[in-house]
């Protein structure tokens, strides 16, 4: 078995800040993995600007914000980035065990930091009923389409929830010609930031329907309508309130999970209503040399802050080695 | 140029009844054709079965039902080794919330006795605590049932379609049946128009489910009346893949067996499903009183089971027609073989209808042949989720493929992404229910894009081409190409 001083899984943002830092504060020998083919994470998909305002004093796009730790990171002798590499199995003595193409690596570490990001939450968890058609997205899937491949989803859309990502990916979808119909919010104002309201929202003339919630989806192959309604303090459906909006393409935007699953596998305790790690301090989890940071620790607005405290998981990581725990 | 091509025996609907035909008709010498009027097998009534393979209790003893279950229940286990398909036998308690239900235990226990079915035993409070210890402890008392198992529908209906292929049977996916004609004078006595084409047939075997009464009245006999019942089932996150030992039932009622908490070969328990009728044969929207129902009646059992634990929910249609099996030649259409209303144990009794439909047609003057060179042996399937780490390294020596992870909720490689594609997926759905790739708790935000590219790549698709489960069920409304 392979021996490293420090394991970081996820080259996204909040992995590549966190190699970097421990490569900062002394650590000569890591190892980062990322499952994509390339680092960047999700900031790759996000081709929009206003990144990095904080960090860097510019309004970056996400590609251009993750392209000055991308270089960094390649350049930086202390860190060997190994692509293509899917974690399969962590242990509460930091053996890591993980995959890519040809093989299957094992690795032993001094301390592990988990920078694996999170996932979106699901129609299935909200939950709407109706039937299950095709044209119903995450919000994130339909921005990987539409920014990565191309791939426009469909002619008319409905949004449902009026976090960041939804709020982007209406105005997305209006520069791309689809019709945005309609953005319900169950709560009674914007979950995103104002800024994105003004640019995404208000600058297209879509509609923002607030304290409303979809009932149901239809149509039997591919969407056909939602039923939209409004709903009282309780978000419970307002009798008598009910409409339908004709639409073939349904985007979920109703918050983010962590993605822990690896840091449950390692015995750390999980808070099973938010995913994340339970511990007093950012980064720290409950298991001894396993830090976790960025949105894995939790769900961050910007970027900005995911690269400050991933860094920090650096430092922490290298001070954990040092002491030899 | 329009062809008419003649087989034997002609099977509409594929799908596990059906499938479990043709597959049982493959082994002699026979031209059968399989008719299926989706994307793909197991499209219909199947893809939403819930996996048990039942012992065959609470069916009334003199039923084609209860006869053809406890049958299918022995006959699938080899199917399964020789198809390699997952079989578990987990096993099945029934339980009760009052000692004064016990002597109901009793009655089935006596009942399933009469059918054949072994090893039945009442347990109590002391031997459930030991075996199924996230039970509630209101329940003192429970009628195991070991010989019920778990299987995953679909890739059964796979596995047994692509058995049948092999030994010679052709399958066209994409083919309603749109007329049947009765021919006079020769030996072909059906002519059954679909996708434009026309095929004539010897026999016409009718497994088409939800729409057996229709195809039937096509081919001359309308006394009978498919009445669908939805059933909803939600789907809880593979991490309580352990939170049950057993398939757990409730004491049924007239109309259901209850809310159940199943166990399934992917991994993800399962609890529901509901029973309701519904007049539309396309209906499998799920509601908001279906949810809470399941929930609550899932609780009941098991309070540990919360709202997030579920990850996915579907809604199925059982073909009912009235309480049993219709499964009979039709002296009134010669030929016709009528395989309708197989609701549960549907999924445990195909193999049995299989064996009593090859009887039917030899009865009535079909010329049974065993084929020398029969392939019962099909090689298994590879999946990650469901072999060890050890054994994934071997596998990745053979094949890099097997180490580049598509869906990471799942663990499910390009490798059997590719293999299902090669062995007929041709949806997303259809790659879905073959290897779990995007069934996970993302419900596919990863993959998708992913898996849709492998699809272009091994089948030389357009993105605008994929589907969800077949036409009018498109991804992409467009593809902006670079000039």
């Amino acid at each position: 078995m392979n021996e490293r001083e420090l394991v970081v899984v996820g080259g996204g943002p909040a992995g590549m800040a966190a190699a970097l830092g421990a490569a900062a504060a002394g650590v000569k020998d890591i190892l980062l993995l990322e499952r994509d083919q390339h680092l960047g994470g999700i900031l790759n998909q996000c081709i929009h600007p206003g990144f990095g305002l904080h960090r860097f004093k510019a309004e970056l796009t996400g590609p251009e914000y993750a392209d000055r730790f991308v270089r960094e990171t390649l350049q930086n002798p202390a860190i060997e980035v190994s692509l293509r590499s899917f974690a399969v199995k962590l242990t509460n003595t930091l053996k890591l065990s993980y995959l890519r193409p040809g093989a299957l690596e094992e690795v032993k570490a001094k301390a592990v930091i988990l920078a694996t990001g999170c996932r979106e939450r699901t129609r299935e968890m909200i939950p709407i009923s109706g039937s299950r058609p095709a044209g119903i997205y995450p919000a994130g899937l339909a921005q990987k389409m539409i920014n990565m491949e191309g791939w426009i989803p469909g002619r008319e859309a409905v949004i449902v929830g009026s976090g960041d990502i939804g709020l982007i990916m209406a105005r997305r979808m209006a520069l791309e010609g689809m019709k945005v119909k309609a953005v319900i919010e169950i709560q009674p104002k914007s979950r995103g930031l104002a800024r994105n309201v003004a640019q995404c929202l208000d600058d297209y003339g879509i509609p923002l329907y607030l304290s409303h919630k979809i009932v149901r989806i239809e149509g039997s192959n591919r969407v056909e309508r939602v039923i939209a309604a409004a709903v009282d303090g309780d978000f419970c459906e307002k009798p008598g309130t009910r409409f339908e909006i004709a639409c073939d393409t349904v985007l979920i935007s109703v918050g983010l999970i962590p993605e822990n699953e690896l840091l449950e596998m390692s015995g750390a305790e999980i808070d099973r209503k938010t995913n994340a790690p339970v511990a007093n301090e950012v980064n720290r989890t409950s298991v001894p040399g396993v830090f976790a940071c960025g949105n894995a620790c939790r769900v961050y607005d910007l970027v900005d802050w995911v690269t400050r405290d991933s860094e920090k998981a650096g430092a922490m990581a290298a001070q954990h080695i040092r002491e030899g725990k | 140029m329009q062809t008419t091509e003649k087989y034997d025996a002609l099977i509409i609907g594929a799908g596990v009844t059906g499938a479990a035909i043709a597959r049982e008709l493959s082994k002699y010498k026979l031209r059968i054709l399989l008719l299926e009027k989706e994307a793909e097998p197991a499209f219909g009534v199947s893809k939403s079965n819930s996996g048990i393979i039942h012992a065959g209790t609470q069916n009334p003893p003199d039923s084609l039902k209860g006869r053809l279950c406890v049958q299918g229940n022995r006959l699938i286990r080899e199917i399964a080794r020789e198809l390699g398909v997952h079989f578990v036998e987990v096993g099945q308690l029934i339980v009760v919330f009052s000692e004064s239900d016990v002597p109901e235990l009793e009655k089935i226990k006596r009942e399933g006795e009469e059918l054949g079915i072994e090893n039945m035993s009442i347990v109590r409070r002391d031997w459930l605590a030991v075996h199924e210890p996230n039970l509630s402890p209101d329940i003192p008392a429970a009628l195991y049932v070991p010989s019920a198992g778990i299987i995953s529908p679909y890739r059964l209906v796979y596995d047994l379609t692509e058995n049948a292929v092999k030994n010679g049977a052709v399958l066209k996916t994409s083919h309603k049946v749109t007329g049947i004609k009765r021919l006079s004078g020769g030996p072909h006595r059906f002519e059954v128009e679909a996708a434009g084409d026309r095929y004539q047939a010897r026999f016409l075997i009718n497994a088409a489910g939800l729409f057996a009464d229709k195809v039937s009245a096509m081919a001359g006999v309308a006394d009978f009346k498919i009445t669908p019942r939805k059933g909803e089932e939600y789907l809880l996150d593979k991490k309580r893949e352990n939170m049950a030992n057993h398939l757990v039932f409730p004491l049924p009622t007239p109309t259901s067996k209850g809310i159940l908490i199943i166990k399934t070969s992917d991994g993800n328990p399962m609890i529901g499903p509901t029973a309701s009728e519904t007049g539309d044969r396309r209906d499998l929207s799920t509601t908001d009183e279906g949810f809470r129902e399941v929930l609550a009646g899932a609780r009941k059992m098991m309070p540990s089971v919360e709202k997030g634990d579920i990850i996915a929910y579907f809604a199925g249609l059982r073909p009912a027609a009235g309480k049993d099996f219709i499964i009979r030649h039709e002296s009134a259409a010669p030929g016709l073989v009528n395989v309708a209303g197989i609701q549960s144990p549907g999924l445990t009794a195909a193999p049995a209808i299989a064996v009593m439909v090859a009887g039917l047609l030899k009865d009535n003057g079909l010329v049974l042949t065993p084929k020398k060179n029969f392939h019962s042996a099909r090689e298994k399937t590879t999946h990650l989720f469901e072999i060890p780490l050890s054994r994934t390294r071997e596998l990745i020596q053979k094949d890099p493929a097997y180490g580049d992870i598509v869906c990471r909720c799942e663990m499910v490689s390009a490798k059997e992404i590719r293999d299902a594609i090669r062995r007929g997926a041709r949806t997303m759905d259809g790659i879905k229910f073959r290897t779990r790739a995007q069934a996970g708790r993302c419900h596919g935000g990863f993959c998708t894009t992913r898996i849709m590219k492998i699809m272009q790549e091994e089948l030389g698709m357009n993105a605008e081409e994929i589907t969800k489960r077949g036409e009018g069920s498109e991804l992409v409304r467009e593809e902006r190409r670079h000039e």
